[in-house]
């Protein structure tokens, strides 16, 4: 018998199909916490582009945005709002500021909640990100 | 592994002139693996003749996959005499949803006031599994499943027997939000339970102009079907879930379309017709 493909959930294919659509910045990570998908608005709010098969492990993608609270204090995996439902399996909801890879700082809203297949089936979890707009400069 | 078709058709039963070649029967398979009792594909009306002939036969142990729960799939049950006999022995596969069991979503069907009978009375022994995503064996043939792009919790099957394997996704649209001929295909719905199967049996309900009014109904055009079949490198493919409203004549333009949109030797593709016998 041949071996069998890879295949993700279906939860996790209709999100990211679902994310690609949509206008707001969305990150989809796997149970193990992997990202396996970002879409073209959350590359635009990292400053880095997705490349299939490259995926971020949450060490990675919860210290390479240097994310930090409203005092500036650095905040580590289990206090970042897609920590806490990668970690506990439940919504979250925070405002941090990032610094995107091409070096610009952005304070954004972060809603992040679990995708469960079935009750006890958490296949991974999906953050909608926010940005919060410029203050007007006077010029 | 050999098996016949005992409907075909989508949506609701739909007899007449212009389907009898092709059949007015909705979803039923019967499948015979090599050293295994029968196994059925769905229980649309075509499972109610199938049901005349086991009893005749004098089968006890038979085996039933339900892809999903929608009527069409499911309205032939409480005419399938085997299950009103007490030595019978059913196995029924299907999907659970995130908040029923198979057994309670059956019998939301088959209870007042759309059956006359609950459940519960039916004197044949019945066993419910889940197959929402598992794979298991039976005697000599060996089942996965996986849950598929359809409204509702819905799978697809894959049976293989000794070397052979055969795919069956009635109610299917991979297409819907994806690039079928780009997306990696760990990303495809459908593409680990279809690959390289000698006998691929997909939906193909729509054209592509009727699909541009039916987006998200959970069903493939003959664009889609034949890029699915290229890419999961299937052997042979089998059209299947005729729309009800589409004529012998109309089926057999689609098919050609199929054939010339995957490029292949026009004896790989062929509509699926009641009555006819599989074998793979």
């Amino acid at each position: 018998m041949a071996e069998t493909p890879e295949q993700r959930n279906l939860v996790l294919i209709l999100a990211r199909a679902f994310a690609a659509q949509l206008a707001t910045a969305v990150f989809l990570v796997d149970a193990e916490g992997t990202t396996i998908y970002y879409n073209e608005a959350a590359e635009r709010l990292l400053g880095r582009r997705f490349i299939e098969g490259a995926g971020m492990p949450a060490e990675e993608w919860s210290t390479v945005f240097r994310p930090r609270d409203e005092e500036g204090r650095p905040k580590p995996l289990e206090s970042l709002a897609l920590g806490i439902t990668m970690l506990k399996r439940e919504p979250t909801h925070e405002v941090i500021t990032i610094t995107s890879v091409d070096g610009v700082d952005r304070t954004i809203e972060v809603a992040a909640f679990p995708l469960f297949a079935h009750t006890e089936d958490f296949v991974g979890a999906m953050a909608l990100f926010w940005q919060h707009p410029e203050p007007e400069r006077i010029s | 592994m050999k098996g016949k078709i005992w409907g075909s058709r989508g949506s609701i039963a739909s007899p007449g002139q212009d389907t009898k070649r092709y059949g007015g029967n909705t979803s039923c398979i019967e499948l015979r693996p090599p050293g295994c009792d029968v196994v059925i594909l769905d229980a649309g009306t075509g499972i109610r003749e199938l049901g005349v002939r086991l009893v005749r036969e004098g089968a006890e142990r038979m085996f039933l996959l339900l892809t999903h729960l929608h009527v069409d799939h499911l309205e032939g049950l409480g005419m399938f005499e085997p299950i009103w006999r007490s030595q019978t022995e059913l196995h029924i596969w299907g999907p659970s949803s995130p908040v029923a069991s198979l057994e309670q979503r059956i019998a939301m069907y088959f209870s007042p006031p759309l059956f006359p009978v609950h459940l519960s009375e039916v004197p044949a022994t019945i066993e419910y599994h889940d197959a929402s995503e598992s794979e298991w064996q039976i005697d000599g043939a060996r089942f996965s499943s996986n849950a598929i792009i359809h409204p509702g919790p819905t799978v697809g099957y894959r049976i293989e027997s000794r070397g052979r394997s055969l795919a069956y996704l009635t109610d299917h649209e991979p297409a819907l939000g994806a690039d079928l001929d780009r997306d990696p295909s760990e990303w495809i719905s459908g593409f680990a339970i279809a690959h390289g199967a000698d006998l691929l049996i997909h939906d193909c309900q729509f054209t592509p102009n009727e699909y541009e009014h039916r987006v998200g109904w959970g069903h493939s055009t003959t664009e889609a079907v034949a890029r699915f079949a290229d890419r999961t490198e299937v052997d042979r493919l089998l059209l299947f879930h005729h729309d009800p409203m589409h004529s012998d004549e109309q089926l057999d333009q689609m098919r050609e379309d199929v054939v010339a949109r995957w490029g292949v030797d026009d004896d790989r593709c062929t509509v699926a017709a009641e009555g006819a016998k599989i074998v793979v």
